[in-house]
């Protein structure tokens, strides 16, 4: 079977607020690797967990699945889901799957941290 | 995929290597052409609908059946599962694809035989297709709200499977209601049968593995309003009413 064409590096950037930049491909393959950034970005009390897309280069509709399911798993922590970095061509799929119903999209890591904040 | 030469970043972001096997900017479904004595009902003018706006628990279900000895790869597979879909799914149920195939984008409609209406109405969006796998979303109205995906691998034998995915929610009450009475054992009916048809074809059998877990015990009671657009009972409204139409339109073709 494939590997994981995809890392996934956690940063504590402030009390209670994680952000996981991905960088490669987001599709089956990479379950593993976005549950144990997951895992770790949730390690020690975090309340909104943001997912870097800026260095994200190609996602299949299982990697959407995959967002789903992280979600569900945030959403029993009670824990936030946001997102920045996107292109166009990545919003436009958050859109149609409407995943933008429930994960919040920012354009900056800035803008993504102040909503983390108020979460 | 895997495998391209890397393409500097701003390319990327500009011309990402996934953007023509995705569906583009769709509204609401809009069906190209019905085939002579298809129902057209519950598809034309709805929303795609997500495990996220379902109302019941979120499954997810994954069928997989080995190919072994086929020698076909996991792309010769999804090809034929691609042009062939309607030829491997459940007798009584009609699957029917535009003439331009299951492109992203395209809308195929669903007309099914079940207690009560002849004519159970519904379909489906293709939201991604690519050389190894395609998915499709349901439209509002649907018995679930999600996706289902199919496609194809090597396992670490080198065999190649066949797998058939869903993410799913029952998309109203009354079908949540209905999932333990049949329509969990209705889904996996299809899938089975679709995947040893599909394994038949490759000069195969064998066994379909099963796998369901719920991702998600909860009920989205904000959601219980999805009951407006439940294809079942439009579908029953609709062969009720059939007597009223002109004869042409009622006569279903098999």
């Amino acid at each position: 079977m494939p590997q994981a064409q995809v890392t996934m590096d956690v940063r504590k950037v402030r009390d209670g607020v994680s952000v996981i930049d991905i960088k490669g491909e987001l599709t089956a393959f990479a379950e593993g690797v976005l549950m144990s950034a997951y895992d770790e970005a949730s390690d020690g009390g975090v309340r909104a967990i943001i997912l870097n897309f800026e260095g994200l280069e190609y996602m299949n509709s299982s990697g959407i699945g995959l967002l789903v399911t992280l979600l569900i798993r945030v959403n029993r922590e009670k824990q936030k889901l946001l997102t920045y970095g996107l292109s166009d061509h990545y919003r436009s799929i958050f859109q149609i799957t409407r995943l933008d119903d429930a994960i919040s999209i920012y354009d900056t890591e800035t803008e993504a941290l102040r909503a983390a904040n108020k979460a | 995929m895997a495998g391209q030469p890397p393409q500097p970043k701003e390319n990327l972001q500009k011309n990402p290597r996934d953007a023509a096997y995705w569906a583009q900017g769709v509204k609401a479904l809009k069906i190209s052409e019905v085939p002579e004595g298809a129902v057209n009902l519950n598809v034309e003018g709805r929303r795609v609908v997500g495990p996220l706006q379902g109302f019941g628990r979120m499954w997810q279900k994954t069928y997989r059946i080995p190919l072994e000895g086929s020698g076909a790869t996991p792309a010769e597979v999804v090809k034929v599962w691609k042009e062939r879909f309607p030829e491997f799914w459940m007798p009584g149920n009609r699957f029917l694809a535009p003439k331009g195939g299951l492109a992203p984008g395209a809308v195929a409609l669903i007309n099914s035989d079940v207690p009560g209406s002849r004519w159970f109405s519904t379909g489906v969006m293709v939201l991604y297709s690519d050389e190894e796998s395609f998915t499709y979303m349901t439209p509002e109205g649907h018995p679930f709200s999600g996706w289902i995906t199919f496609s194809s691998y090597a396992d670490d034998e080198g065999t190649t499977v066949a797998q058939a995915q869903l993410i799913i929610r029952a998309n109203d009450p009354l079908y949540e209601l209905m999932m333990p009475v049949g329509l969990h054992r209705i889904e996996d009916r299809t899938w089975q049968h679709t995947l040893r048809s599909l394994a038949s074809y490759f000069g195969t059998g064998g066994k379909v593995e099963s796998r369901v877990t719920c991702l998600d015990p909860r009920r989205q009671w904000s959601q219980a309003g999805n009951i407006r657009y439940n294809a079942l009972i439009w579908s029953m409204i609709y062969a009720v009413l059939a007597p009223m139409r002109p004869r042409r339109e009622r006569k279903p073709t098999n």
